[in-house]
């Protein structure tokens, strides 16, 4: 195995919160503060060599007891190298984190995602709106209280549009 | 001199007698030009019935029409999101009278197994729907079906002239 998370944690001893490896599947928990530094080191260091992002997305751990609440979970790939690192970065409720659109474009839209089903915003991101969801929906439907039978018709019998 | 024959005039042309009712309703229901409304899975079933296996031209069904101004029956195939609602209703309001709408899958029946947040419990809360086929997605024996009970529809309402 590469051990990306150990050579991560060595390069950033302070950035780096926690580490963890399970069946060759490899994380490390950022600090938001230190996300933009750690992705720009991840994207243009030869030896990790990410340049894709696979993909962003975020946990609420509002029933596991989370604090702070969310986690905004990076994935990153290397086709030169062929490997995989996930980054996890905490976010609080109402919080953000950076926005990772000035290194990696598909980040546009995956933060605008996060941001309509979650409710987690980005920093510094272009134009953060909605991206699923129709302006004038109310609330984040990912988030785990949101009531699982709320309905916000656009039109038609209980619409929220006039 | 011979005396000519009293010949009755005879009538060459075949003639039936009908309602004119009965006759724009027969007309009707063979000449429907189909607007799909395809938003998911559901419309591979609907090519399926469409092409040369099931053969909806059998039933005068064979030209779908991409705009809504040529065709008379819309078939709403797939989910329908909240989001695209608005544009569902404005596709029905462009079309022109007489037109029927056909919701095909349990997702246009009902909202299927997407009973969430995004989805519409059924798009006869947007539109009025004539014919409802069910299944997930329904067989073309089942599309046909649905397209049969539809002209038995056409055929004995009043027709708007």
């Amino acid at each position: 195995m590469q051990e990306l998370h150990k050579k991560l944690k060595e390069k950033f001893p302070d950035d780096v919160l926690g580490t963890h490896e399970q069946h060759g599947d490899e994380t490390a928990i950022v600090k938001p503060s230190s996300l933009l530094k750690v992705a720009q080191f991840l994207r243009d260091d030869p030896e990790f060599a990410m340049n894709f992002l696979m993909d962003l997305t975020a946990v609420d751990g509002l029933r596991l007891g989370w604090n702070p609440r969310f986690q905004v979970v990076y994935h990153f790939f290397s086709y030169g190298k062929n490997h995989r690192l996930r980054i996890k970065v905490p976010a609080a409720d109402g919080g953000s984190v950076p926005s990772l659109t000035g290194l990696w474009a598909v980040a546009n839209w995956f933060e605008r995602e996060c941001w309509d089903l979650f409710g987690v915003k980005f920093d510094g991101h272009p134009d953060l709106r909605r991206i699923m969801m129709y302006d004038g929906f109310v609330g984040h439907p990912l988030r785990k209280d949101y009531p699982i039978n709320k309905r916000q018709p656009l039109i038609g019998p209980g619409a929220i549009a006039k | 001199m011979e005396t000519a024959p009293n010949i009755v005039p005879q009538v060459n042309t075949g003639f039936v007698t009908s309602k004119l009712e009965e006759m724009i309703g027969w007309a009707r229901k063979f000449s429907i030009f189909q607007y799909p409304f395809v938003t998911a899975c559901c419309g591979m079933e609907y090519m399926a019935t469409a092409c040369a296996h099931y053969d909806v031209d059998r039933f005068g069904a064979g030209l779908p029409r991409f705009s809504p101004r040529q065709s008379d029956v819309l078939f709403v195939v797939g989910t329908i999101s909240h989001k695209l609602a608005p544009v569902l209703k404005q596709i029905y309001d462009q079309m022109a009278d007489p037109k029927w709408v056909v919701a095909f899958g349990v997702c246009t029946c009902t909202g299927g197994f997407y009973d969430n947040y995004s989805t519409v419990q059924g798009i006869d809360t947007l539109i009025p729907v004539d014919v409802y086929i069910p299944g997930c997605p329904p067989r073309p024996e089942n599309v046909l079906d649905g397209l049969m009970k539809l002209q038995e529809k056409m055929q004995k309402q009043k027709q708007a002239l």
